[in-house]
């Protein structure tokens, strides 16, 4: 098949992922790296998560999915029920004394007595787990196949895929159950761990990264096996696809599901580092952002997604600091200039270049432009 | 014909199809049987209903009303595109429809034989027989030395022919090859049409063809169908059709003579 793991890709993402994975917490365990920067590092990668999550969508299937992000929140509440949960003794209420059941604290606000059943297997941090996969892989697989059965797509996909995060958001702002409008926050322990001590929030680095390494793994070989072929065909001409005995919808819902379950998994993640979750972070334009990172990034390839979501969030992280009014006008006017100059993305400049000095020695190009096939 | 039907099994038996778009009678009370092996070419002027009619086998458009059987026991318009596909009926398009950014070899490893499911398509290896088959096509299509282009690199004739080195990986019992020829040279449309009658008999080939140095290179002692306004003006070898008046009267615009 064409795109084939070179040897350079291979070297290459080997150093970056034991540089993110091993020397960078190293550096922190050695006093060398903040605890505040490790803390927003791996809150940039969990937003790799996401764009990788809409890239695997958008440039590798064609559906732009505007709705993302409800994923990425549904994984940080299934774990964030468990995190509540964990927070016991410490709350405010228990310590006042108006709370002997140990209930989270919002609900004893709403006059609670008792957990509702839903809420007790949480107690059980692998059970929690499990939800971040099960939920938004159930989720949009529900959606998926009554969307993509009546052959939704195009804009009516993205529209659709918005309604539904939308929906979902003013859901959770009304579910006084699950923290209405304030969400989850205050969170004290994770697997008994102090959630705030150094070392804890090191692991939690290490598993963001390392969660990262797997996807991009996991995605570099699917997007190398013949489902990959067909995930082009179908985003680049989805009648042929069908024309050539391909059930394009099975195709998508596979993909659909896949792409959520990553999302989740970096909200999961995201949830103990951020410290706090409320249904705002499902809004349509938390979405609109992700996509804004891929497109920067450069879609269709899985590091492009990752670059734009690090690169535009520090960008962001030190423009609202340094020009708190401009940010979004920013944000605006990086996506228009990448959009009309570089509609490939930053990741893209690397291919734009080397197309640039193929043309200026053809001979040399087709020498190097694919390796022989046996 | 009526008779005939009931006692023979036809490869493809389409009887009183009809459809319309908006108002516009595209396909007319049509019938059209077609016989394992055969090498049948479909001609008739614009609008005839030519297309439209693949559109209707291959499950693009379904018919208003009518009945359209595949050897004899399966309902064409029951299924959907990828189920007929799967029957064995491939198709050209009129305009080369190969994916642009896939390259020639991963365009016929799309279309190779074989499971089309999610789960078959994560862990499919192309094996030996199979790269065999790959390198015998490109051979065949003249494309050995283009398999690593991407196909939207290909000149246009090259583009027609890789769509047929698609069907021919698929091994489709039914090609449905809409105007091979349109945009070739002429040397180009010789061979193609070569290739064509070297796949007769091995498949059933309907050929919908405008052009008549190729009609009559690949349907010489075959059998012609004429298509007039939806439905079928008349049959026969392309000597009788080229004289049949009817057909002179639709092809030249003569007025109808009252008979």
């Amino acid at each position: 098949m064409q795109r084939h793991v070179s040897k350079v890709e291979l070297v290459t993402a080997s150093v970056i992922a034991l540089f993110l994975v091993v020397v960078f917490p190293g550096l922190h365990a050695a006093g060398a790296v903040s605890d505040f920067t490790i803390k927003l590092w791996g809150k940039y990668l969990c937003y790799g998560l996401l764009a990788i999550s809409v890239d695997l969508l958008w440039g590798y299937t064609g559906l732009l999915s505007l709705g993302q992000a409800l994923f990425f929140s549904l994984g940080g509440y299934m774990l964030g029920m468990n995190l509540m949960l964990m927070i016991g003794e410490d709350g405010q209420y228990f310590k006042s004394g108006n709370n002997p059941s140990l209930l989270p604290d919002f609900m004893v606000i709403l006059g609670r007595t008792e957990l509702p059943s839903f809420w007790k297997p949480f107690y059980n941090f692998p059970f929690a787990v499990a939800m971040v996969v099960l939920v938004p892989g159930l989720l949009a697989f529900l959606f998926g196949f009554l969307g993509f059965r009546s052959r939704i797509k195009g804009v009516y996909f993205s529209i659709l895929t918005q309604a539904l995060t939308y929906v979902a958001a003013v859901f959770f702002q009304n579910a006084l159950i699950m923290g209405s409008n304030n969400g989850f926050t205050d969170f004290k322990r994770i697997l008994g761990c102090d959630i705030r001590a150094s070392a804890t929030q090191r692991g939690l680095y290490i598993a963001t990264a390392l969660a990262l390494v797997l996807v991009y793994a996991f995605c570099r070989w699917l997007t190398t096996t013949k489902f990959g072929l067909v995930q082009r065909a179908v985003r680049d001409s989805e009648t042929r696809a069908l024309f050539s005995g391909y059930a394009a919808a099975n195709y998508k819902l596979f993909v659909f599901v896949v792409a959520s379950i990553i999302g989740s998994i970096g909200g999961a993640l995201y949830l103990p580092q951020a410290g706090i979750l409320n249904p705002t972070e499902m809004m349509p334009e938390k979405s609109l952002e992700a996509v804004v990172w891929c497109a920067v990034g450069g879609r269709g390839t899985l590091i492009g997604p990752i670059i734009g979501a690090i690169g535009t969030n520090a960008l962001k992280s030190w423009a609202t600091r340094a020009f708190p009014d401009l940010w979004l006008i920013i944000l605006g006017g990086l996506f228009i200039l990448i959009v009309l100059f570089l509609p490939k993305g930053i990741f893209g400049l690397l291919g734009q270049a080397r197309d640039f000095f193929a043309k200026r020695k053809p001979e040399a190009a087709s020498a190097t432009a694919e390796p022989a096939k046996p | 014909m009526k008779i005939e039907s009931t006692q023979k099994t036809f490869l493809l038996a389409a009887e009183g199809v009809n459809k319309s778009f908006s108002g516009f009678k595209a396909i007319n009370n049509l019938n059209f049987y077609l016989d394992t092996g055969e090498l049948r070419t479909v001609i008739g002027p614009n609008g005839a209903g030519k297309t439209s009619f693949l559109d209707l086998i291959t499950g693009r458009t379904k018919p208003d009303s009518g009945t359209i059987e595949f050897e004899g026991n399966v309902s064409i318009p029951k299924l959907n595109e990828y189920e007929i596909y799967r029957l064995g009926i491939g198709r050209k398009f009129q305009t080369p429809t190969v994916y642009t950014d896939h390259t020639v070899w991963e365009n016929l490893l799309l279309s190779l034989e074989g499971s089309r499911g999610v789960w078959a398509s994560l862990f499919h290896q192309p094996n030996s027989t199979e790269r065999d088959r790959m390198d015998e096509i490109l051979a065949t299509i003249n494309l050995v030395s283009q398999r690593h282009w991407k196909a939207g690199a290909l000149a246009h004739g090259q583009k027609q022919w890789l769509e047929i080195g698609m069907l021919l990986a698929q091994n489709a019992k039914l090609l449905l090859v809409d105007e091979p020829a349109a945009g070739m040279t002429d040397t180009e449309t010789h061979k193609t049409g070569e290739l064509l009658l070297s796949l007769a008999g091995k498949h059933t080939i309907v050929v919908i063809e405008h052009d008549m140095v190729f009609v009559r290179q690949i349907a010489a002692g075959r059998k012609v169908t004429v298509l007039h306004q939806g439905s079928v003006l008349c049959e026969g070898s392309v000597d009788e059709v080229q004289n049949d008046e009817r057909v002179l009267d639709v092809y030249l615009g003569r007025k109808k003579r009252s008979n």
